[in-house]
């Protein structure tokens, strides 16, 4: 054979390796999300938004759950959102080279690949433990600390973009650093700024693990922040494992719940970073 | 200090360049340069890449000060105040020296906040005078009759001509007293270029300007005066006329006439 025909002969080969690759890896996503869709919109209903978790053999909804998920996840990334940020902008703008900067990045790299669990077990030792007893707050905490890496690591990256020719035009102009990162860099980032914290509000909602160990689980509405709170991705842990029929349905329903929020914020991320993209 | 100067009458000097060098770490890219930049006149430093045109003009409104390991020895005099004291309020300086890039610099905000910008730093007026301020930028940038119309719309939906010209306006409403252009018309084209000198033209009525460029016929265009720089030293300043018609260094004449390495 020629060393031409080889040389088609492998890439085809490649090739075929490539798309079965990719077949394999997406049909499997294909079927979950069949699975939940079939499952969970079985169990959609008015109750599900307007009724608490109900006790095994009676009717209810995941209310105190999704309402528990929205506050510890707003508060987890109203903590997490300005650290991150600051520090990210510290990295990219104020200690770019620095010593600081490479230690802080090497660490954030670390925590942005901790596993939850053992962010979940180190709030457990802080806060829960000390206070004695579960609690909404310390479930928002631990939200936090995975919301903060994602930020980290997105505030720098898209910091890093913008041209330094832009500082530069903006401090030729006499302006003060502060107002060169504030109204300039900030705002060239905007899109990606914004799509980080959208990513981290992602990566956090289906977040199981931490809350087990913070929030635990609460079968009626609670604001309470100092008490323990009901979660969508803890109730279905729980519900899921039951053996109780309607339990069982009220975790596909709340799972799906999960998937459409997620799938949601990703797709408006991806759409903010594109549309980023276009008008450079 | 093996520069020729044609000197016969001297304008009121603007800027003054006293013996100075420049250090990126510990190499030395500006050997002992003095020279004069002259007040409302337009200066242009041609010489062939990494001859250090460009650092001189950063030193001018000490925009290396941005990045660490970057330090200028001698004196620059801006109306007699050496600017390398370390106790100058850089962001002052910096209003008072305007620089104008080699890619155009738009913010990315509309064509009203971009000259804005520069305005707020150091005014707070009412929305009426800074309308006027605005409008009086994009004119003396003879941009305003292209824009007026959209104003509201973004800074980076304008032709790369006009985004130059968009900087130029911005740089001018701060009202400095000095422009630098390093390589203005670089990135621009033909007709860009031309609107871009004329403008540099009218500017000199009012400002003092520093033109860095690689192109010799724009250099003899736009400029009053011209200093041929080499390897970080200044081989020759004077009247542009004369470096470029009776230029008294060889070095100089094989530049200019292209028979240059």
């Amino acid at each position: 054979m020629s060393l031409y025909a080889t040389r088609r002969s492998a890439n085809s080969i490649a090739t075929t390796l490539c798309w079965v690759a990719a077949i394999f890896g997406l049909a499997w996503l294909f079927v979950i999300l069949v699975a939940l869709l079939y499952e969970g919109v079985r169990g959609l209903s008015p109750a599900v938004f307007t009724e608490m978790t109900p006790p095994p053999g009676s009717a209810g909804g995941l209310l105190n759950a999704i309402a528990g998920s929205l506050v510890m996840t707003v508060i987890g990334v109203a903590i997490g959102t300005p650290l991150g940020m600051l520090a990210g902008t510290y990295m990219a703008e104020y200690g770019r080279n620095s010593k600081l900067t490479i230690v802080v990045r090497f660490i954030n790299d670390i925590l942005l690949s901790a596993p939850s669990i053992v962010v979940g077990l180190f709030v457990y030792t802080i806060l829960v433990h000390p206070m004695g007893h579960f609690s909404a707050i310390s479930g928002a905490v631990a939200l936090a600390l995975l919301v903060v890496p994602v930020v980290v690591r997105t505030t720098e990256d898209m910091l890093l973009l913008v041209p330094g020719s832009m500082r530069e035009a903006a401090s030729a102009l006499g302006a003060p650093r502060a107002h060169v990162v504030g109204k300039v860099a900030y705002r060239a980032a905007k899109a990606g700024l914004v799509t980080g914290v959208l990513l981290a509000v992602a990566r956090v909602s289906g977040e199981t693990a931490p809350l087990l160990f913070t929030a635990l689980n609460n079968q009626f509405w609670s604001t309470d922040l100092a008490a323990p709170m009901a979660s969508l991705p803890v109730v279905i842990f729980q519900f899921a494992l039951s053996p109780y029929k309607d339990w069982q349905q009220l975790a596909w329903t709340g799972a799906l719940l999960i998937t459409i929020a997620v799938l949601a914020l990703s797709i408006t991320a991806r759409t903010l970073s594109a549309g980023r993209r276009k008008s450079k | 200090m093996n520069a020729a100067v044609h000197a016969p009458k001297e304008p009121p000097t603007k800027v003054t360049v006293r013996s100075l060098d420049f250090y990126y770490g510990a190499d030395r890219s500006l050997k002992n340069i003095s020279l004069p930049l002259h007040a409302n006149k337009v200066t242009a430093f041609i010489g062939p890449s990494g001859c250090g045109k460009s650092t001189l003009l950063r030193v001018m409104n000490r925009m290396y000060d941005l990045y660490p390991g970057q330090r200028a020895e001698g004196e620059v005099l801006l109306d007699g105040e050496n600017i390398l004291d370390p106790a100058i309020d850089l962001n002052a300086l910096r209003a008072r020296v305007g620089m104008i890039f080699q890619k155009p610099t738009p913010f990315p905000m509309s064509i009203y906040e971009n000259i804005a910008f520069g305005i707020r730093l150091y005014e707070k007026l009412p929305r009426a005078d800074l309308d006027a301020r605005v409008e009086a930028a994009l004119r003396g940038a003879a941009l305003w009759d292209e824009v007026k119309d959209k104003l509201q719309a973004s800074g980076l939906g304008l032709s790369g001509g006009q985004q130059q010209r968009l900087c130029i306006a911005r740089s001018v409403a701060v009202q400095p007293e000095v422009i630098l252009f390093d390589e203005p018309c670089s990135a621009l084209d033909p007709i860009s270029t031309a609107k871009v000198e004329e403008l540099i033209d009218e500017l000199t009525s009012r400002y003092t300007i520093a033109i860095v460029t690689h192109n010799m016929q724009q250099a003899v265009r736009v400029s009053d005066y011209t200093a041929f720089m080499y390897l970080g030293e200044l081989v020759e300043f004077g009247e542009t006329d004369e470096v470029f018609n009776k230029p008294k260094e060889k070095r100089t004449l094989d530049y200019i006439t292209g028979r240059f390495g």
